[in-house]
């Protein structure tokens, strides 16, 4: 991967507004820990961001950190408490009994508060774990409840891209609705392109033959369901994947054309 | 790292390390508030039940998802907007002055010391239309890059890179 090109995508600033979905923050973080400089520029917008929003509060806020404070729940170190001791005016030995009996019962006190807190942070840590799980799965059922109604809608013209010589197993399927100038690229029966390549999409009109570029398959391969949503402005009658080098090409290389198929006349 | 040790601090329940977090994200939490409530009371209450909120939460906090300010910042703007859809909120306000963090900034005498003021001020005189509204969204409303290509008809990737140029600006300005 080329990192200055990653940089100056604008990738970074949408992860640190927070603009990007679960999956792709998720592929930003691996990415930030692999590469220090990917970091370094994280932390940089992250702390102009900071000095814009610092700027607009009217004033610092920091006499409500008493307030706030006596409203936490759940503070951690407890005070220590003091336990008073009776003095008993006994013989010497039913002292040291009475000392020894309040040792044993002190221990047993602080061995069962330990458990006891030590139950709570760890039902707490699984908790956390629960509402992570079912977050992610709540994003998942909505992720494939919106590729339904995509491919569902009446307005969607299904193409079927047949593969071409360099890769005849090859095949993907196009879901483009035009009223909406949208199309849906379901690549999944494409081969993961070589390192430094990526896939781009071409809608063609005929005669004459003039191919038009809807865009690239980017991330493909740490995109889970492998449809890639496009806009598409243009009158297609076909459309075409080809291999180009990373950033996509100008006009199409022929010779890398994978898949390719033509809209069915309405 | 040390970041990376204060946050799992905080997760742990320490109170010293919330004081800390406190000191470090409260003024930008309460400019995110601010720009989206526009009333300095509400929004102080706002930011409180934010920080209560950040305590209680902080175990739920995952680092690969994310930045913690980027968490922060999504439970701000999350209180925010339950707060100006609340019944009462509604009645109380009539004169919203300020539309977004442009109008707050341009209307502001007093800055804190960190702050460049003069810097920021030319940044606002120079930054373009299109700047301001991509700013305000993603950042301050906290849109989705599809929500915002949406609402400024402009393409996913002409978002990303156009917005790029933008903090890119702001950074040459606030960054020393």
């Amino acid at each position: 991967m080329d990192i200055q090109e990653y940089i100056n995508s604008g990738i970074l600033e949408l992860y640190v507004y927070g603009a990007l979905s679960e999956k792709e923050s998720r592929e930003v973080t691996r990415e930030l820990k692999k590469y220090p400089e990917v970091k370094a520029e994280v932390e940089e917008i992250e702390e102009a961001l900071m000095m814009l929003s610092k700027a607009v509060a009217p004033n610092n806020a920091e006499h409500l950190i008493t307030t706030i404070k006596e409203k936490l729940t759940n503070v951690s170190p407890t005070p220590t408490r003091k336990i008073p001791v009776k003095r008993i005016n006994w013989v010497t030995y039913s002292g040291w009994a009475a000392s020894l009996l309040l040792l044993i019962g002190l221990f047993l006190f602080f061995n069962r508060t330990n458990n006891l807190r030590n139950q709570l942070s760890s039902a707490r840590a699984q908790n956390a774990q629960m509402e992570q799980q079912i977050a992610d799965a709540r994003e998942d059922a909505t992720n494939a409840k919106e590729l339904l109604a995509v491919i569902r809608d009446k307005n969607v013209t299904r193409v079927q891209l047949a593969g071409q010589e360099v890769a005849p197993n090859a095949y993907a399927s196009v879901y483009w609705n035009a009223t909406e100038n949208k199309a849906y690229i379901d690549a999944a029966e494409l081969p993961t392109p070589p390192r430094g390549k990526v896939y781009q999409v071409w809608s063609l009109t005929m005669q004459p033959l003039t191919p038009t570029s809807i865009g690239l398959l980017e991330d493909f391969e740490t995109d889970d369901n492998k449809v890639f949503s496009l806009e598409n402005v243009n009158q297609s009658e076909a459309f075409g994947i080809t291999l180009e080098p990373e950033g996509g090409s100008e006009t199409p290389t022929m010779e890398q054309l994978y898949v390719l198929g033509t809209v069915a006349a309405p | 790292m040390q970041q990376d040790a204060l946050i799992a601090e905080l997760q742990n329940g320490n109170p010293r390390a919330f004081e800390r977090i406190y000191q470090l994200y409260s003024e930008s939490t309460y400019g995110i508030i601010y720009s989206i409530i526009k009333d300095e009371k509400i929004a102080e209450e706002v930011l409180q039940d934010v920080f209560l909120k950040i305590w209680d939460k902080a175990p739920t906090y995952n680092s690969d998802k994310g930045r913690f300010f980027t968490w922060v910042l999504n439970i701000a703007r999350n209180a925010s907007i339950d707060k100006i859809r609340s019944k009462g909120f509604k009645n109380s306000q009539q004169n919203l002055k300020a539309d977004n963090f442009v109008n707050i900034l341009e209307d502001k005498t007093s800055f804190a010391e960190s702050v460049d003021s003069i810097g920021l001020k030319k940044y606002i005189d120079k930054l373009k239309p299109v700047c301001k509204k991509l700013i305000d969204y993603l950042f301050f409303r906290g849109y989705t890059q599809k929500e915002t290509s949406e609402e400024l008809d402009m393409p996913l990737g002409t978002v990303k890179t156009r917005n790029r140029m933008c903090i890119e600006q702001l950074r040459k300005i606030v960054i020393k």
